[in-house]
Parts: C-alpha cells; sequence; structure tokens
C-alpha cells in the first residue's frame, strides 16, 4: 500500500485524540516495540542520554507510566488530571515510501487540567513514523516544549 | 514585627522533642526570619565550580531569597556576588548563565564592575567630584557575600561577614561529597546539563525531610515503583533475573520496611545526615565495563574497592541540599516562600568515568525528579496535601517522633536504625540553632 499525506496528518490528529481521550491501550499499540517518547529539558537539545531530560522513555517505561494512570493507590491521580491538545495541520517533512519511513511536525497547544488548576503548554511534536505490515506505527517522537527550560509544576498526562 | 523577631525564645518553643509547631512551614513570618537569620549564617551551596569553568563566566542564582551571581574572577577564583548594581538596585544579571568578559556592565546606566564586584567605572564621573560619592555604599561596588568555600570544585557561600567556619559547620559529613567525587578516576566532577527545575508549592523544609523519610517509598510510590514489579513479574521475569537500567532504579523502592530499618541512618552535628549506612537502594546496580579497572588504576585496588562499596542513599547537608553519591546528583530546595519551593536537580559527569554511568545518573534524574516525573507526581502530591492540611485548626503539632529518645545529643555523630526521624529532629535542633544565634547576640548588645 502508498502512504499518502492525508494518511500521515490523520495519523498524528488520531493519536491526539487517543490521549485526550484516555485510550492508552490503544495508543501505546501504535507505537514500534524499540520506540522513545524523548521531550528535552533544554531547548535545542541535541543529546537525550548524558544530560538530562524531561522524559526518554521507551515502551516498559511507557506502559508503567500509563498502567500507572488507571492505579488504586496513584494519589496523585485521585482526582484524575484531564489532557486536551489543539494541534495545527502537521507538516510532513520527509516521505519515504521505498524505506516506509515518514517524518512529521506539528504545533500544538496542550491544556491539562486537575482540580482548580490548569496549566498551558505549547509544544513541537516530531513523529519518526514506519510503515510495518500494512500500518503506520510511531518509531520515535519527540515533542519540544516552547518553555522546556521554565519551573515547572506536576505535567502528569502526555503533552 | 510579629511575634517570633527577635524572640529567640518563641523561636525556640516551636520544636519540643518529637514535635514541631507548623508555624514553621506555614507562617511567612517565620519564612522572613528564616531568610534573615538561618540561611544569612549558615554555610548554602551555591553551585559547581564546573557551571564557571572559563574566566567570566557566570552564572545566577539565589541564596535563600538573595539572588547572587557566581563568576570566575581574572585571578581564577570563583567569586560570589550580590546580583544588584550598587547604583539603583538593577540586577547586573538575569540570564542564567554567561560570560561577561573581564567587567560586569549594569545595562541601565553603565557603571561597571571588575568580576570581584570592585566599581571600575562610571561615565561623567565628574558629576561625583563634590559630593561625599567615596563615603557611599555604592562606592564599594556590587558587594560580595560574606565568605565562600570552594570544597572539591562544590562552591558554598556564608552571606554573614562572620560566623561559623566552613569546616565547623560541615565536620565529618564532608564524607559524602569525598565519596561522590572519587568515584572519578581524576577526582573531579563536571555538571552534565542543566538542571531539572520543579515548583513545588510547598515549605522546603517538607523537601528535606522527606531526603531521610524511609518509611514513604512503598507507601507513597506504591503507584510507580509497585506497578513497575508487577509489569516485570506479568512479564515472566522473577526477582533475580538482570534487569534493564530503568527497572534497577526503580524497583528498590518498594523494598520492604525491614530493608529501610537494616540500612540505617547517620546523624552529624549542625542537621546534616544520610540514610543508607550498610547498604542502599544503590547497592545493587550492575557495574559498568571498564570502570573498575580505571578506579583501580587511579587508587589502587584497596583504596578503590572501598570508595565503590560506601552506597550512601541520601545525604542532606543542612539547610538545603541533599546529594546522592553513588550517582552523582546534587538537589538544591530554594525557599520562595512560606508556601513555595523551587527544586533544581543536577547530575555531574564524573571525569575519565565510562559515559554509561552519567547516563545513569540522566535516567534517574528524569524518572525519579521531573516535573513528568511517575515518582515525583506522588511526593509533589504528598507536600501539597501536608501544606493545606496544616491550615487545620483541628491540630497544632506535626510528629517527628519515631523511635526518639529523651538523650538524644545532636552534638554528636550517631548511627541508627534507618526508620528512626532522628536526622529530621537533627535538623530542627540546627534549625533552632542558627535562627537565634543571631537573635541573641542582637539582644544581649542592646
Amino acid at each position: 500500500m502508498s502512504v499518502t499525506r492525508d494518511d500521515l496528518i490523520d495519523f498524528i490528529y488520531a493519536e491526539a485524540r487517543m490521549l485526550d481521550e484516555g485510550r492508552y491501550d490503544e495508543w501505546i499499540d501504535l507505537w514500534l516495540p524499540d520506540g522513545h517518547y524523548w521531550m528535552p529539558l533544554d531547548y535545542k537539545q541535541e543529546d537525550p542520554l548524558h544530560v538530562t531530560s524531561l522524559l526518554y522513555e521507551d515502551i516498559f517505561m511507557l506502559k508503567l507510566r500509563v498502567e500507572r494512570l488507571n492505579g488504586a493507590r496513584t494519589f496523585s491521580q485521585k482526582p484524575k488530571s484531564r489532557g486536551h491538545h489543539v494541534i495545527q495541520r502537521p507538516f510532513v517533512d520527509e516521505m519515504d515510501d521505498e524505506a516506509g519511513r515518514y517524518v512529521t511536525n506539528t504545533s500544538m497547544h496542550y491544556v491539562e487540567t486537575r482540580l482548580d488548576e490548569q496549566q498551558l503548554l505549547a509544544l513541537t511534536a516530531i513523529h519518526e513514523l514506519k510503515l510495518v505490515d500494512g500500518r503506520l506505527r510511531i518509531a520515535n517522537k519527540r515533542v519540544d516544549l516552547l518553555n522546556c527550560d521554565a519551573a515547572f509544576g506536576n505535567i502528569q498526562l502526555l503533552p | 514585627m510579629g511575634r517570633y523577631t527577635d524572640n529567640p525564645a518563641a523561636i525556640a518553643g516551636l520544636v519540643r522533642g518529637g514535635e514541631v509547631h507548623r508555624d514553621t512551614y506555614i507562617d511567612p513570618e517565620i519564612y522572613k526570619l528564616e531568610m534573615k537569620h538561618l540561611f544569612a549564617n549558615a554555610w548554602v551551596f551555591v553551585g559547581h565550580e564546573s557551571q564557571t569553568p572559563g574566566k567570566g563566566d557566570y552564572f545566577t542564582t539565589q541564596i535563600g531569597d538573595q539572588p547572587v551571581i557566581q563568576v570566575r574572577h581574572t585571578d581564577g577564583e570563583i567569586k560570589v556576588l550580590y546580583n544588584r548594581c550598587p547604583h539603583k538596585g538593577t540586577k547586573i544579571a538575569i540570564d542564567r548563565t554567561g560570560n561577561t568578559g573581564k567587567f560586569f556592565r549594569c545595562p541601565y546606566h553603565a557603571w561597571s564592575f571588575k568580576t570581584d564586584g570592585c566599581l571600575l567605572a562610571i561615565p561623567l564621573k565628574k558629576g561625583y567630584a563634590d559630593t561625599d560619592f567615596d563615603q557611599s555604599e555604592a562606592k564599594a561596588g556590587m558587594r560580595a557575600v560574606g565568605a565562600v568555600k570552594n570544597y572539591r570544585g562544590f562552591i558554598f557561600a556564608r552571606l554573614a561577614e562572620e560566623g561559623i567556619s566552613f569546616e565547623e559547620f560541615f565536620g565529618n559529613s564532608l564524607s559524602s561529597l569525598d565519596n561522590m567525587v572519587e568515584r572519578s578516576p581524576a577526582g573531579k566532577l563536571e555538571v552534565a546539563g542543566p538542571p531539572l527545575r520543579y515548583m513545588h508549592r510547598c515549605n522546603w523544609k517538607m523537601l528535606v525531610e522527606n531526603q531521610t523519610d524511609t518509611c514513604h517509598p512503598m507507601v507513597a510510590h506504591e503507584s510507580s515503583a509497585g506497578t513497575a514489579v508487577q509489569i516485570w513479574k506479568d512479564l515472566g521475569y522473577t526477582e533475580d533475573d538482570p534487569k534493564p537500567p530503568a527497572m534497577e532504579i526503580i524497583a528498590p523502592f518498594m523494598s520492604p520496611y525491614e530493608f529501610f530499618e537494616n540500612m540505617g541512618i547517620r546523624t552529624w552535628p549542625n542537621g546534616h545526615g544520610h540514610t543508607g549506612v550498610t547498604e542502599s537502594i544503590h547497592s545493587k546496580y550492575s557495574e559498568i565495563t571498564g570502570y573498575m579497572g580505571s578506579m583501580i588504576e587511579a587508587y589502587g585496588e584497596e583504596k578503590a574497592k572501598a570508595i565503590l562499596s560506601e552506597n550512601r542513599h541520601n545525604t542532606v547537608y543542612f539547610p538545603n541540599i541533599m546529594i546522592k553519591g553513588p550517582i552523582q546528583q546534587l538537589r538544591v530546595f530554594i525557599p520562595l516562600a512560606a508556601d513555595k519551593t523551587l527544586v533544581e536537580s543536577y547530575i555531574y559527569r564524573l571525569v575519565d568515568a565510562p559515559d554509561e554511568l552519567v547516563a545513569r545518573n540522566a535516567m534517574y534524574n528524569r524518572m525519579i525528579n521531573a516535573p513528568t516525573s511517575i515518582v515525583g507526581h506522588d511526593d509533589l502530591e504528598m507536600y501539597e496535601r501536608a501544606q493545606e492540611g496544616l491550615h487545620s485548626d483541628g491540630l497544632e503539632w506535626v510528629n517527628v517522633q519515631r523511635l526518639y529518645t529523651e538523650e538524644e545529643d545532636y552534638a554528636e555523630e550517631r548511627v541508627e536504625n534507618g526508620t528512626t526521624e532522628r536526622q529530621m529532629r537533627n535538623q530542627f535542633d540546627a534549625w533552632v540553632k542558627f535562627m537565634t544565634a543571631d537573635m541573641t547576640a542582637k539582644e544581649a548588645a542592646e
């Protein structure tokens, strides 16, 4: 099968909706097993490994993160947070049909709320997608917060 | 002036044996007095020398509520200056790091200062010719803090001109910093990237106390560490199977009470202390290929093994930092208000050691100390609930009585059962001491 720009763009929109609706099992299933979700701490950070990041998580850690959200003793999620993405039409930066590899760049505003508090984060998400067995999957995802170096309170869900 | 200002007896009355009055956490007057007395008279962490490696390199931070600049002077020494132009009060630097060359120049009226703070030049100087400018405070330039000590690369400052010496303040507690530094075959650390910055709406002392609170991990962190252990089991692994680094880090948080009881707590005079005397949650990390060899080459086999067999968990340096020697980490709890604390979590690279070590430090930092951390989330939840709960008038005292005895003498170094709250009491003993030391002196001088 061939992948169109619309397929890529629809994929990004659908992923954001899964996160906002808390459909985490479906969301985890989008990922390829050796993927990483990276949220740098520094502006234009290049190294995810030898300096600190906000997140740099493999599938094991992502599964743990979403599993925890539903735990009976997850005190910081009693009551639960809610998240909401408003996304701009993704740029398709790379389309390599031969390799089945695609890169998108998407601007988003992400709102997270719990109790009386609400915070707004502006971010750019870069998705590396791969076509595997006729299905688009997330190979890697990088989320750059515009104010990555600011002091935050809790950010509990996935921007 | 409220009820605690210039009233050492009222301050001392806030701490009684195994109980502490809630005003220590929620009263804005107490916060102001902490800044004026405690943070001025104690030795407070500023930064690491590798944050300002070259001449003119600077870094801005706070000692308590006082904005300061750590800067490398033209003679290579590190100076700590108040971040305030002596002219109109303008902050001289507001970026977190930078290089100022040979002098600071105030962006408002171009007064300039050498990097030790001395006044270098003022435009239109003749306007001051017939004034008493020479007698003014401004003539002295940017003011330096009372005293600075560079201890194996870690910069500490005392704001007060006179007071306790660095050596007397820290005493034997420096053994934890020594161990962290000696884990480098070169005996040297370098800061690895910027710190995590995490804002807490709670009092700074709750964070410091939590560092040696060994009865909370298996409760507050069950949702993260307990779930990790469960997922691991569901994948078909047993406890003895080799674990990936993330599991090595998080699984020990679920260790039973017995483990924490046996690991021990050591306290030193002046409010310092550490958990993990015999072993700790950091003891069972996998060896990194090549590291032991380079340590033996640097120190000889006996000393190398002695350095690496010390696996202290959290060392609290009173008043407001914690270090983890085995994973080269430092957290500073900067008090911004009675109910607001900025936590900055640094990691360091061991010079001449394999990169896998700093990668582990970075992983630990983001997994445990980040605003996005599934462990940090539950800690912050507890602190913020406590900060709100303390305003309840049902009770006025906080209990820190675990394994308390009336004979406790905080002036002596002691090793105790690892679940004692002695280190919290030790901190409050030092708290009263440094809050009231120069308060009493003032009254006597009157």
